[in-house]
């Protein structure tokens, strides 16, 4: 007959900080009803509340100082909070916070006071969370609807204006038809493996090595889906198109947050599923999981296209698209790597301090954008930044400390990301993809230092509105960029218990 | 009763060809709405797909995912209609082809 479950069997105190941040939401979006429109800085006051709290009590264990229930596994093995779920809750929830700040005068001016952009913001925060700790991949496909419908609301924010309502759609569009292929892989894995657990389907891969079985060729399709669709929340090409446009439409406000949050989820999904599921999926004796070419042309094909398109746009927020495309094909490497047996924690680690290392630098670029975009959505040309450098002499040295950690120059957090990522690269033999890697970041040079040649040395109006919260969003990021770019020890030593293997390697 | 067996492998090819069909539909038809009801046909084929499994491994894991599939399915039919409404309203078209105001 059917049990009561007893919650205490659960270890539900292991999914402390996100059932926090999930009530709280729930809460928020009761208690934003009696706020009046004139007055919704409140609402964002305790979202950033909520995020806050929510932000130590994910940090705690984080540096040792703290464990919530016994052990990682929760929810029967579904629910996994481990090093790695607790850097994906760092990343995160920073970002949360400093897309909070951003918003309130954002909203203020486009005239947009709506409460339930911050729920909706924190329910995509919730969704990130749970994908970082999936260990079923029921909980990958909960996840990663629950952090993309926000978003597709989010795109879609600025009502009766046709670009917002236009890249709205596409991403709604583009995103359901992913994640149809997304459950489609899930199918076709349970359909080779009999569970949807990722512990139970790395042994029972463990167990088919060598075997002429159909299973293999279920799961090398099944693997395949999976990697489409979730290639489609991290904009990797081919997988693309919807970038630009969505970017360009979106509230800037939106896309400085979701460019970063996206991003983490997206690549903690690949991640768990491809490095700590299917690691030892191996075909015929090669030493490397058969998903790791496929992943190697993805990443190759994302930083060469990502950064060559990008060379020739003429709008910031089309640029950064482009710019964040090629950000993707980065951390591709890392997942390639991750293919190779023994290397799968290093490469966790690479994706990670990387991710950690973009959450301040394009969060910090996108807020710039918000500053110059003034009261006109349109207003993101490049053109917009044209003399900066004299009239908002802090704003512009922001963005060019972004600029250059883009780029990957020496003393920004973005040079420390491109330096894990390249050497767990060379290090599991990838030593082409890291050199193309290199080669594409000097591309990338060309258009991000425009920006930079344009601030300082054209003559313009230079133009930015700069309220209280959004040059403390943008200090708080240019500070973390340079600050984990000079001491990356900092990072590194965040990252240095994360490991994804089931069987100890 | 006399019901015949129909082989796993049946099931999962009706599936295939359930998807391909709701995936061609995406790629080929203009409006939104048909767009979103191939999304739909597509996410009834894995679900076709999971329950086959399912029977042939004989635990209810796949008929999980079923449910929370459709309950998602249903979530998103929730957004993505009121989004098709509002663009309605806008342009007086839910024809994609009229969605192109960004370019390169």
């Amino acid at each position: 007959m059917f049990e009561v479950p007893n919650l205490a069997d659960y270890n539900i105190m292991a999914t402390l900080p996100v059932m926090v941040l999930a009530l709280s939401t729930c809460i928020l979006l009761l208690v934003d009803l009696f706020i009046p429109t004139e007055r919704k800085h409140l609402t964002a006051l305790l979202a950033a509340i909520a995020l806050g709290v929510t932000l130590v009590l994910a940090v705690l264990p984080l540096f040792d100082l703290v464990e919530y229930g016994d052990g990682p596994l929760a929810f029967e093995g579904t629910f996994v909070a481990d090093e790695f779920s607790n850097m994906v809750n760092a990343a995160v929830l920073i970002t949360a916070l400093l897309g909070v700040m951003v918003a309130p005068n954002y909203l203020e001016r486009s005239a947009l006071q709506r409460g339930e952009y911050y729920s909706l913001l924190l329910l995509t925060t919730v969704g990130v969370m749970f994908m970082g700790a999936a260990g079923d991949l029921v909980v990958v496909f909960i996840s990663l609807e629950l952090l993309s419908i926000p978003l597709y609301i989010l795109s879609g924010f600025r009502r009766g204006s046709a670009a917002s309502e236009e890249s709205a759609m596409k991403y709604f569009l583009l995103g359901a038809f992913s994640s149809s292929f997304l459950v489609y892989g899930i199918a076709l894995i349970y359909g080779a493996t009999g569970t949807t657990n990722l512990q139970a389907i790395w042994q029972t891969i463990d167990a088919l090595a060598g075997q002429e079985t159909s299973a293999r060729y279920l799961l090398m399709a099944g693997g395949s889906m999976v990697l489409v669709g979730l290639g489609f929340k991290v904009a990797a090409v081919p997988f693309h198109m919807w970038t630009p446009d969505v970017y360009q439409g979106a509230p800037t406000s939106v896309v400085a947050y979701m460019s970063v949050a996206a991003k983490i989820g997206g690549f903690a999904g690949l991640l768990r599923v491809l490095v700590a599921g299917m690691p030892n999926f191996v075909l015929d004796g090669a030493e490397v999981a058969a998903w790791q070419d496929t992943v190697w042309i993805l990443a190759a094909l994302t930083m060469i296209l990502g950064n060559i398109i990008a060379i020739v746009q003429s709008d910031l927020k089309r640029l950064l698209a482009y710019s964040s495309i090629a950000h993707a094909g980065y951390i591709l490497i890392a997942l390639a790597a991750g293919g190779r047996a023994g290397y799968g924690d290093d490469a966790a680690r690479a994706a990670l301090i990387y991710l950690m290392a973009y959450v301040f630098t394009n969060f910090g670029a996108f807020a710039v954008v918000i500053a110059v975009e003034g009261n006109d959505p349109t207003h993101t040309g490049l053109g917009r930044v044209r003399g900066l450098g004299k009239t908002h002499p802090m704003l512009a040295l922001a963005m060019t400390v972004f600029m250059l950690s883009l780029v990957g120059i020496p003393l920004t957090a973005g040079f420390i990301g491109k330096w894990f990522v390249f050497q767990v690269a060379v290090a599991a033999g990838l030593t082409p993809l890291a050199i193309i890697g290199v080669i594409t970041s000097l591309i990338s040079a060309f258009y991000y230092l425009r920006v930079v040649w344009l601030m300082y040395f054209e003559e313009g109006e230079g133009e930015a509105s700069m309220p209280r919260t959004l040059a403390w969003a943008i200090g708080i990021s240019a500070l973390g960029t340079l600050l984990f770019g000079v001491l990356p020890y900092l990072l590194s030593d965040m990252a240095r218990e994360v490991s994804l293997a089931f069987g100890g390697g | 009763m006399g019901t015949p067996e129909v082989a796993i492998e049946l099931y999962v090819l009706l599936s295939a060809i359930l998807f391909v069909l709701g995936a061609m539909g995406v790629l080929l038809r203009r409006n939104a709405i048909l767009i979103f009801m191939s999304i739909e046909l597509m996410l009834n084929a894995a679900n076709l797909a999971l329950a086959a499994f399912a029977r042939q491994w004989g635990n209810g894991d796949g008929q999980l995912v079923v449910f929370f599939v459709m309950t998602v399915a249903a979530a998103e039919v929730a957004v993505g209609l009121a989004l098709i409404v509002t663009i309605f309203r806008t342009r007086q078209s839910i024809d994609i082809d009229t969605l192109h105001m960004f370019k390169d």
